[in-house]
C-alpha cells in the first residue's frame, strides 16, 4: 500500500531562546513586572519558551517610546522613505519564511503546510502591498488625511504573524507608530518580528511589542496615549474594549467573531463545493473568524453532498503539525479545546447528530477530530455560537429565499460562501447576504488588496486594501 | 444510460454536476505539495514503473525499435533485476505482430492505438477493421481515439455508438478510450466525455494521444479520476484512468499517484486501474530508483535510450 512516510520539516530551522523580554524602543528590555508566561507547543504540551507579562509600567514605557518615535522620526518621514523600510521588512520576511513558518507551527499547532503556503506568503504580501501605498496616500481617496499617532493593537492566536501584518503594515505605511500585544499563547513570531525590525534598521520606537495576557491587553487598550485601538479577537472581548474606549478620543476598529454561512445550491460544481466546505471549516483547525461553520445545503442534494463530504473528510490527515503532509494540526490551547468539547457536547444533547472520521488522535497535545453535525436547526447552540474549532453544522433549505434568511439569521456578519453554477443566482444571493465578505465558488481566499471586516457583532472597520488605510488616517 | 428519447443523451450528460475550473486547479495544486520521501518514495517508484505503458508512436518506428522497447519493458534495468516490468508496450497497429513476438511468454501487456489514431477521422468501418487487425495480431489492449469533431458538435450518439462498436470488436482485449482532453477544452466537456465513454463500455479512459498540447495535466486527470470514482459508485463497475503525454519525471509520476490515492482511492493504485502513458518517464524512474537504493545518481548514460 502506498502510504506517505513521515516528512517532517526541520525543527532545527529555528532556535528558540528559553526566555524573552519585551521589545521597546528598538531594544529587547527586561520587564519591570516579574510575572512570566510559558508558551507551550499545543501538539505535545511541551514548553517552548517563557515570555514576560508586561505590567502597566512596561506598557507606559512602550507608549512613551512610540510617541517619541511618532513625533520625532516616523510621521515627519516622507512616505517613500517609510515605504523603503516596509519593503525591507517584507523581503526579510520572505528570506526567513521557512524559519518563521516552523516557529508559527510550533507555537500555534497549525500544520506547516498552511504556515508555509498560506500564512507566510500572505504576511510578506501585506507588507509589500502597504509598502506600495506609503508614498501614494494622497491618491488613496482619503483626502489629505494624516496619521493618527500611536496605535494600540491587540491580536489573536489563530494567525499570529498574519494578524500582526494586517495591523502593523497599514499603521506604519500611514505614518503611525504601534504598541502591539500578541496573544499569550502565541507570542513567539511577534518576537521574531521584533528581530526583523532591528535587522531592517527600523527607527527605535516605531514598533513596540509587549507580551502578556488579558491584563496587559487591557493596559494597552486603556492607555491614555493611544490614539487608535485595533483589535481582532472574540466578540466578548471586543465589547469590553468598545466600552473601555467609549467616551474617549480614541478611534476603534474591531474584527470579531463569526458564524459564516456556506450556501450550496443544487446546481453547484459538487466536488469543488465539497472542497470549499472542507477549506471553509477545517482550514486552521477551524480557528478562523470567517470560517464557514454553518453549511446550508439545498435539500435535493443534501444526501449526496454529505456522502461526498464524509468521504473527503476521511482522507484528511491529522497529526504532527511539522509533518508536511498534515492537513489538520492541534487545537491551540487546553482552554480552547475545552470550549470546543463543551459546544460539541451541547450539539449532541440538543439532538443533532455528530460524525467524525476514524482518524486516531495523538496521545499528547490538544486535539479535536474534524466533526460534522447533521440535523441541526437554527435554534441549536452549535448553529448560533461561534465554536472556533473544526466543527461543522449542517442545515438544509429548499428555496433561495430560505437560504438567505437562514444565513442572515445570526448576530454575526463576517463571511459567507455561495456555490452555484448560475451567475444570476450567485449575484441575487450575494447582494442579500449581510456579511463583510461573500466568496463565490470558493472560500477562505485572502488577498492584501481586498478589504476584510464585519457587520453586526462581527465588528466594524476594514483591514486590507485601500479601505484598510482609512483606519489609520484622520 | 437513456437512449430511447431523442436528445435524452444530451440532457443526461449536461445534467452531470458542473466542474469549477478554479477549484480543480487549486485542488490539484494542493495535492502537488504532498511530500513523498524515503520508504513512500521507494514504493511509489516501483508502483509507477509497474504502471507505465512504454510507448513509441512515431512515423519512423521500426521493428528493431519495437523489439528493443519490448526487451526494456520486460526488464527495464539490465543492471538490477529487482526493477519490476512495466504494464504494457504501446505501438502502432502495424507493429503489433512484431511486439507480440518479442513479448511472448511475458506478463507485459501489448497495447495498440487503433481506430485511426491520432485524429480518429476515418469511417467506422475503417476503425473496426483497424481494431480487429490489431487484436488478431496479438494486441491485448486497444487505445481508441474518440471523434472529437462529433463530440464538440454535440453528436454524442455517434461517439457513443462508435465506442460501443469498437468495444464489441475488441473481444477479450481491454478498451482504453482516448478523450484527447486538450481538444475538449473545458472540464465540463471532460467530465461528459468520461461518462459517455464509461457508459459505452470503456475499460479505461485516457487523456491524450500525446500529439496535441496540452496533453495530460494534473487537473484534467483529477476530473477523470472523479468520473471513474463516481461511475463505480453509481453502477458498481470499476474503470481505469490513463494520463498520457508530457509525464517525464519521477516527481510528476508521484504527483499522479497522490492524485489517484486521494481522489479515486487506494483501490485504483494498481496497474489494472491506473496507467501512465510515457516514452521517457521510465528512465527517470529507474535513475531515481537506483539513487534511493545506492545513494548515487548514475545519470542518463547508464540506461538504454530505447
Amino acid at each position: 500500500m502506498f502510504e506517505y512516510a513521515p516528512a517532517p520539516e526541520a525543527r532545527s530551522l529555528v532556535s528558540i531562546r528559553p526566555s524573552y523580554d519585551l521589545f521597546i524602543d528598538g531594544e529587547f528590555v527586561e520587564a519591570e513586572s516579574d510575572e512570566r508566561i510559558v508558551t507551550v507547543n499545543p501538539a505535545d504540551e511541551e514548553p517552548l519558551a517563557e515570555v514576560a507579562a508586561a505590567g502597566d509600567a512596561d506598557v507606559a514605557r512602550a507608549f512613551a517610546a512610540a510617541r517619541r518615535a511618532f513625533e520625532r522620526v516616523w510621521s515627519p518621514l516622507p512616505g517613500a522613505e517609510r515605504g523603503k523600510y516596509l519593503f525591507r521588512i517584507a523581503r526579510i520576511i520572505q528570506e526567513r519564511a521557512r524559519e518563521l513558518a516552523v516557529l508559527e507551527s510550533l507555537d500555534n499547532g497549525k500544520p506547516i503546510k498552511e504556515t508555509r503556503d498560506v500564512d507566510l506568503p500572505l504576511v510578506a504580501a501585506h507588507f509589500f502591498y502597504y509598502a506600495g501605498w506609503a508614498d501614494k496616500l494622497a491618491h488613496a481617496g482619503h483626502g489629505s488625511a494624516r496619521p493618527l499617532g500611536v496605535a494600540a493593537q491587540v491580536i489573536p492566536w489563530n494567525f499570529p504573524l498574519l494578524m500582526l501584518a494586517w495591523k502593523v503594515a497599514p499603521a506604519l505605511a500611514t505614518g503611525n507608530t504601534v504598541v502591539l500585544k500578541p496573544a499569550e499563547t502565541t507570542p513567539l513570531t511577534a518576537l521574531a518580528f521584533a528581530e526583523i525590525c532591528q535587522e531592517a534598521g527600523l527607527p527605535p520606537g516605531v514598533v513596540n511589542i509587549v507580551t502578556g495576557a488579558g491584563a496587559t491587553g487591557q493596559a494597552v487598550v486603556a492607555h491614555p496615549d493611544a490614539d487608535k485601538v485595533a483589535f481582532t479577537g472574540s466578540t466578548e472581548v471586543g465589547r469590553q474594549i468598545a466600552r473601555a474606549v467609549a467616551g474617549t478620543r480614541k478611534r476603534l476598529t474591531l474584527e470579531l467573531g463569526g458564524k459564516g454561512a456556506n450556501i450550496v445550491y443544487d446546481d453547484a460544481a459538487i466536488d469543488q463545493a465539497v472542497e470549499g466546505i472542507v477549506t471553509g471549516i477545517f482550514f486552521n483547525q477551524g480557528h478562523v473568524c470567517c470560517a464557514g461553520s454553518r453549511l446550508l445545503v439545498q435539500e435535493s442534494i443534501a444526501d449526496e453532498l454529505l456522502a461526498r463530504l464524509r468521504a473527503r473528510i476521511e482522507r484528511l490527515r491529522l497529526g504532527d503539525p511539522l509533518d508536511k503532509n498534515t492537513d489538520i494540526g492541534a487545537v491551540n490551547s487546553a482552554a480552547q479545546l475545552a470550549r470546543i468539547r463543551e459546544l460539541a457536547a451541547a450539539g449532541e444533547s440538543e439532538g443533532a447528530t455528530g460524525w467524525s472520521p476514524s482518524c486516531p488522535l495523538p496521545e499528547r497535545g490538544y486535539w479535536f477530530p474534524p466533526t460534522v453535525f447533521t440535523g441541526v436547526t437554527q435554534a441549536h447552540r452549535i448553529a448560533r455560537e461561534e465554536i472556533f474549532g473544526p466543527v461543522l453544522s449542517v442545515l438544509t433549505f429548499r428555496t433561495p429565499e430560505e437560504a438567505v434568511s437562514k444565513a442572515n439569521n445570526t448576530p454575526y456578519g463576517l463571511s459567507a460562501g455561495v456555490w452555484t453554477e448560475k451567475g444570476s443566482l450567485m449575484l441575487w444571493t450575494a447582494s442579500r447576504l449581510r456579511a463583510g465578505v461573500v466568496w463565490s465558488n470558493t472560500f477562505n481566499v485572502f488577498d492584501p488588496a481586498s478589504p476584510f471586516g464585519g457587520n453586526k457583532e462581527s465588528g466594524y472597520g476594514r483591514e486590507g486594501g485601500r479601505h484598510g488605510l482609512e483606519a489609520y488616517l484622520g | 444510460m437513456p437512449d430511447t428519447i431523442p436528445g435524452s443523451l444530451r440532457a443526461y450528460l449536461h445534467g452531470l454536476p458542473g466542474v469549477d475550473e478554479v477549484g480543480v486547479g487549486r485542488r490539484a495544486a494542493d495535492l502537488s505539495t504532498r511530500s513523498v520521501k524515503t520508504t513512500a518514495k521507494r514504493h511509489a517508484i516501483d508502483l509507477a514503473i509497474g504502471m507505465v505503458d512504454l510507448t513509441t508512436l512515431e512515423g519512423a518506428d521500426t521493428p528493431g525499435k519495437v523489439r528493443a522497447l519490448a526487451a526494456k519493458a520486460m526488464r527495464p534495468d539490465p543492471a538490477d533485476p529487482t526493477a519490476p516490468p512495466v504494464a504494457a508496450v504501446c505501438v502502432y497497429p502495424d507493429l503489433v505482430a512484431v511486439a507480440a513476438q518479442a513479448l511472448a511468454g511475458s506478463r507485459v501487456g501489448l497495447a495498440s492505438v487503433a481506430t485511426g489514431f491520432p485524429s480518429g477521422r476515418t469511417s467506422l468501418e475503417v476503425k473496426l477493421a483497424d481494431t480487429a487487425a490489431a487484436v488478431a495480431a496479438g494486441a491485448t489492449e486497444i487505445d481508441m481515439v474518440i471523434d472529437r469533431g462529433a463530440f464538440l458538435a454535440g453528436d454524442y450518439r455517434k461517439v457513443f455508438d462508435e465506442i460501443t462498436a469498437v468495444k464489441e470488436r475488441c473481444g477479450p482485449a481491454h478498451l482504453k478510450v482516448i478523450l484527447e482532453t486538450g481538444e475538449l477544452v473545458t472540464y465540463d466537456n471532460v467530465r461528459r466525455a468520461s461518462w459517455l465513454a464509461l457508459h459505452a463500455g470503456a475499460d479505461f479512459i485516457k487523456t491524450s494521444t500525446g500529439k496535441v498540447a496540452p496533453a495530460a495535466t494534473l487537473p484534467v486527470t483529477l476530473v477523470m479520476l472523479e468520473a471513474v470514482r463516481d461511475y463505480r459508485a453509481a453502477t458498481g463497475r470499476q474503470a481505469g484512468v490513463k494520463p498520457a503525454g508530457g509525464i517525464r519525471t519521477t516527481k510528476d509520476a508521484i504527483r499522479y499517484l497522490v492524485l489517484v490515492k486521494e481522489i479515486a482511492g487506494d483501490d485504483w493504485l494498481d496497474p489494472a486501474w491506473f496507467r501512465l502513458g510515457a516514452s521517457t518517464l521510465l528512465n527517470d524512474l529507474l535513475m531515481q530508483r537506483t539513487k534511493l537504493a545506492t545513494g548515487h545518481y548514475g545519470g542518463p548514460d547508464y540506461y538504454t535510450i530505447d
